[in-house]
């Protein structure tokens, strides 16, 4: 296990995901995975970028816990993957875990607010409670209005906010967004990583899954992957002022990468 | 977000409470109406099937129970029986009414006396046509014991029964063609004028088919012999059994081996137990069709399966554990074939009311053909979801969530 560096921040102290020397191969011999190390802190906000076919959705999956590595050490939020059953992961991802997908996967015919509650309903929260978070939780997302519309009357961008709203009720410790723009228009994706990045600053750890270089290259750290291999991790400034970069990663020196324009 | 203790808390999946097993269980059914209709149905045909079998039969029954309760079950019947001595006739002696009166315990005592002439309705008709009608005398108080009414006119009294009258039986009326008194018919040589006619008498359907004339009127005109060859006794419900005993003695202490004792109810008693016992075909054929009712909803439950594997992921990445995905889909099994069980209930039982109804039936849906019935489809629900539950639970959580 990697030590936490000590760090003046108190925010950043603690490691929610730990991956050391994960492997995984498909049957068959497909190897998607090859000795991936990955330390994410508390607060942090991250992408994970690459082209489709490099291995960054089976490292979202393993991260979220949906599926087990076949050789290396994963810890999501102290707990070591490998010595739990399905039975203690299923409490591990409705306690500490939540997922945004491309497509939303939102219940058809019930409201927004039905849909955030039935993202609560394996925590163990009463009915009441579970109502009340899902009405804060829109509310958060800026949703409050549209509280009582189904799916099929919201846009898009309305529908990933609802999306949002149910992996965020749960108060998860690592929020997993897999291409949270990929199926939205410009404007809409916009403002859906804008809300990614308040709810940061309110302090959740998000690590965006995209192969959208500008939107890994606006996020405080971006984790590129190719070949199941990860060929660079590194930070670089947020625009926003008082956002600390990882203390365990060093400030990479120069320009953005991808943006050299916009120098630190 | 806080910082927490570095030592991870156990991590158990919290139970979800019957309420939240229901909710899950039916948001598959509510958003696919027309689907869980058709599928219930199979399941409601099956039963209501069954339920109208045994339905019918046992409303069929308690109306026979019905009438026996009306008609009693305390009448025995003294006829000659068979004498040792084939081809030699027995006859009761003409005492043997007022000896059985007075065994303790008999209430009352109808006696006929079969008279060897036909009944005609006129005398052009040859005297062999007999139509099957017996002609009888009859004294004592016979409609009593027999708890006959008359359909119309009157019973024979002690005036009448001196003179050429006659009572009809119901079935003796209609083949004589005579709706009620005032008619005549022709018997032994002589006319004789129908002064009533009989409702039917189940416990005595031989009356039904006769004529009824006076005692003495069949002594005086008709030279009867005077021995009677049915004598009917009704006792206390209590003394059935020891008023029988004493009969034979009583009725020819001569031979008593020559008389014989018959329960006519008891006829009637087997005939409600075959009617209560239902058509065993009937009811393969409802199970039959529950069965395929059952195979219906397996089919729905697999394709549900398949059609929700995103929900199922979803689920899955919203921490349900595998035995929460299969307790959903075999609730929603449990639900579908429930549902489709009430209402073949329904179906079932509505059926017999309708045949009670046609019939003159009391409606009888027996407890426990309903609770079989309700019990049997949530068998077949549970083991119609419960292959499609271990297979949505089974799913990977990473292949449900990919898109089609």
């Amino acid at each position: 296990m990697t030590t936490a560096p000590h760090t003046p921040d108190a925010r950043c102290a603690r490691p929610v995901v730990e991956l050391t020397g994960v492997t995984k191969e498909y049957p068959g011999g497909v190897k998607a995975l090859r000795g991936v190390d990955l330390t994410v802190l508390d607060g942090e906000l991250l992408g994970i970028v690459g082209p489709s076919g490099s291995g960054k959705s089976t490292l979202l999956h393993i991260v979220g816990t949906l599926d087990r590595p076949t050789a290396g050490r994963v810890a999501i939020a102290g707990h070591d993957v490998a010595a739990l059953s399905d039975r203690a992961l299923s409490a591990l991802r409705s306690r500490h875990v939540g997922f945004v997908f491309q497509s939303f996967h939102l219940v058809p015919g019930i409201s927004a607010r039905a849909n955030v509650a039935e993202g609560l309903l394996y925590s163990g929260l009463s009915r009441a409670e579970r109502g009340r978070r899902a009405a804060a939780a829109l509310e958060r997302v800026g949703l409050g209005d549209r509280m009582e519309h189904r799916p099929h009357e919201l846009s898009g961008g309305q529908k990933q906010r609802v999306a949002i709203a149910r992996a965020v009720a749960g108060e998860p410790d690592l929020l997993l967004a897999d291409e949270p723009t990929g199926a939205l228009d410009t404007a809409s994706g916009r403002s859906v990583m804008e809300l990614l990045r308040e709810l940061n600053g309110d302090g959740a750890t998000i690590a965006v899954i995209t192969h959208d270089q500008e939107i890994a290259a606006s996020l405080p750290r971006s984790v590129r992957i190719r070949d199941g291999e990860i060929v660079s991790d590194a930070w670089h400034p947020y625009p926003r002022p008082g956002n600390p970069p990882p203390p365990h990663l060093p400030p990479r020196p120069g320009p953005h990468p991808e943006r050299p324009e916009e120098a630190p | 977000m806080t910082p927490r203790a570095p030592a991870p808390a156990r991590l158990r999946p919290p139970r979800l409470g019957p309420r939240d097993v229901l909710h899950v269980g039916s948001a598959g059914l509510r958003s696919r109406p027309v689907r869980v209709f058709l599928s219930a149905l199979g399941i409601a045909i099956g039963i209501a099937t069954m339920i109208a079998v045994v339905g019918v039969s046992s409303s069929s029954q308690a109306k026979l129970l019905e009438e026996l309760e009306k008609l009693g079950t305390n009448m025995l019947v003294v006829t000659p029986g068979q004498s040792m001595f084939a081809g030699q006739d027995t006859k009761l002696p003409k005492e043997a009414p007022g000896m059985l009166s007075r065994i303790e315990g008999v209430e009352s005592v109808g006696t006929t006396g079969d008279v060897a002439e036909s009944v005609r309705r006129s005398e052009k008709i040859p005297k062999e046509e007999t139509g099957g009608i017996a002609v009888k005398a009859a004294k004592d108080d016979l409609p009593g014991v027999l708890r006959a009414r008359m359909r119309s006119g009157v019973w024979l009294n002690e005036a009448t029964s001196r003179y050429p009258a006659v009572v009809l039986g119901h079935v003796t009326a209609e083949r004589l063609g005579i709706g009620g008194p005032g008619g005549q018919v022709f018997i032994g040589g002589r006319y004789f004028t129908v002064i009533g006619v009989l409702d039917p008498v189940p416990l005595a359907p031989e009356i039904e088919r006769s004529a009824l004339i006076g005692w003495q009127a069949a002594e005086d005109l008709l030279g009867f012999d005077g021995h009677p060859t049915a004598v009917y006794e009704r006792s206390a419900d209590d003394r059935v059994a020891q008023v029988r005993a004493l009969i034979a003695r009583t009725a020819n202490p001569q031979s008593p081996t020559t008389v014989s004792v018959t329960d006519p109810s008891a006829a009637l008693q087997a005939k409600a137990a075959t009617e209560g016992a239902f058509s065993t075909l009937l009811l393969g054929l409802g199970g039959i069709a529950l069965l395929v009712g059952g195979v219906g909803v397996a089919n729905t439950m697999i394709i549900s399966v398949l059609e929700r594997r995103h929900e199922i992921g979803l689920r899955r990445s919203l921490g349900a554990t595998r035995g929460q995905i299969r307790v959903q889909f075999v609730t929603e099994s449990l639900l579908l074939s429930g549902l489709g069980g009430l209402a073949g209930i329904a179906l079932g039982a509505a059926a017999t009311w309708v045949y009670a109804r046609t019939g003159d039936l009391p409606w009888v849906v027996p407890l426990w053909a309903v609770t079989g019935g309700f019990a049997a489809t949530l068998t077949i629900g549970t083991l119609a979801g419960l292959y499609p539950a271990v297979r949505a639970a089974r799913l990977s959580p990473t292949l449900a969530l990919q898109a089609a």
